[in-house]
């Protein structure tokens, strides 16, 4: 290899005013945000809300956490040149939203239910987790509880010990509007989630 | 289909980092478990020139309201490239500093030194066809921070990047040469040593503008695409 890799550096408490500026109040635009189907009337697919927290390793929220979501569409078509089957055109299928601005620390996705990629993985939603304290970044997939045949049968998930894989599933909770799985992370203690090495 | 090189460990820090107090809760302390690459892995997010407005790349005038910024001007540039030295062009990236007094504008950034009227702090641009980058800005002070007795941030730009594909996402931060604080911040000391001189700028006075800014050069290495082919 000509070069190493230049090593990651934890994204620290302050990021707000640069990465999700309009979230917070900044007067700074964003690249985007935690709604990834607003003024887009032309993205296909199911409406739902992909809601949780972080917890530390104390079971504390973290209130200084980013998340980004990465998405297929709702026929499982990536938005980027490496995808060559013509993804829904209104659809990005990229969000990102700090936990610094819920009552709750939560953060809230408002999106639409990917299609399974391949016909052999399970609809999922991949996550990448960014805090104070987290010197590298990690990655972590979300499934959705009402896939339970596809999640049984989803290469990625066989990958992972039978204990371990319900930290992934995203647990779907009816409400009065759009469907919310809930998805919280847990960066340490017993039922820790699971992190990807992709 | 190829896979991107894994993410080298020889270079990243690990998640829990004692003298990093903050990770002592937070890093995660399970092995990852490694997944073949699929398509989720190998696309990412595109964003290329018309997420970035017109002087997003120029810190010392994308916030001002009645004046410059206070502080060193200084120009940063340099390369985004891959591991194999391949350029890698219509990249975002995405900084956000300190301003020369040391401070942030976030809310939660209570240390008691002066904000600027005139800067931000945020700007972002996208790489050239060469991988290039250039931010103009101010040098950004050093601040202290909780972390122990007597402890001080060296001076620093976040830095944050996507390269071509979600495998390839990476936050950092530039540091700057000759730095005194450098070999007592346990946040640059918790990358392995071999790989800590990647994340210090160096000065250029070929970058450097007579009588304008001084220059300093920050080239960032993504993860390459590997040979082998995928198996998913």
């Amino acid at each position: 290899m000509a070069r190493g890799q230049t090593p990651s550096q934890t994204i620290g408490p302050y990021f707000a005013y640069g990465l999700t500026a309009h979230q917070y109040g900044y007067p700074f635009s964003q690249i985007a945000g935690g709604d990834l189907v607003a003024g887009r009337p032309g993205v296909q697919g199911e409406r739902v809300q992909i809601v949780g927290q972080v917890l530390d390793g104390a079971g504390a929220p973290v209130d200084d956490a980013m998340i980004e979501i990465w998405q297929a569409d709702a026929s499982g078509r990536y938005a980027h040149a490496a995808d060559t089957r013509n993804a829904n055109a209104s659809f990005k299928g990229f969000g990102r939203m700090g936990t610094g601005t819920d009552p709750d620390q939560r953060f809230i996705f408002r999106t639409i239910k990917p299609g399974s990629v391949d016909g052999r993985q399970a609809p999922h939603v991949n996550l990448c987790v960014f805090a104070r304290g987290l010197l590298t970044h990690a990655y972590t997939r979300l499934y959705f509880s009402d896939e339970g045949e596809a999640n049984a049968a989803d290469p990625v998930l066989n990958l992972i010990p039978e204990a371990r894989r319900p930290t992934l599933i995203a647990r779907r909770q009816d409400s009065e509007g759009d469907p919310v799985y809930r998805f919280d992370i847990r960066l340490q203690g017993n039922d820790e989630t699971v992190f990807l090495e992709i | 289909m190829n896979p991107y090189n894994p993410r080298d460990w020889q270079s990243h820090p690990p998640y829990v980092s004692p003298s990093y107090k903050s990770t002592g809760l937070r890093g995660p302390t399970k092995p990852l478990i490694p997944i073949p690459a699929s398509l989720s892995e190998i696309t990412g997010p595109v964003y290329g020139h018309e997420s970035v407005g017109a002087l997003d790349a120029d810190l010392t005038r994308n916030n001002a309201k009645n004046g410059a910024p206070l502080g060193e001007r200084i120009i940063v540039t340099g390369r985004v490239v891959d591991e194999f030295d391949r350029p890698q062009p219509n990249t975002l990236i995405e900084i956000w500093q300190a301003n020369a007094a040391g401070r942030y504008i976030h809310h939660g950034d209570n240390h008691d030194a002066p904000l600027d009227p005139n800067f931000l702090g945020g700007g972002r641009c996208i790489t050239d066809n060469d991988g290039r980058y250039r931010f103009l800005t101010v040098r950004p002070g050093a601040y202290p921070w909780g972390n122990h007795a007597n402890a001080w941030r060296p001076n620093h730009i976040h830095f944050s990047l996507f390269g071509p594909s979600f495998a390839t996402r990476l936050i950092t931060q530039m540091y700057f040469p000759g730095d005194p604080l450098l070999e007592l911040d346990p946040i640059f000391l918790g990358t392995p040593e071999a790989a800590r001189d990647r994340l210090i700028g160096s000065f250029s006075i070929d970058v450097t503008e007579e009588g304008f800014a001084l220059g300093y050069v920050f080239d960032i290495v993504l993860r390459g695409r590997s040979e082998t082919p995928m198996e998913i």
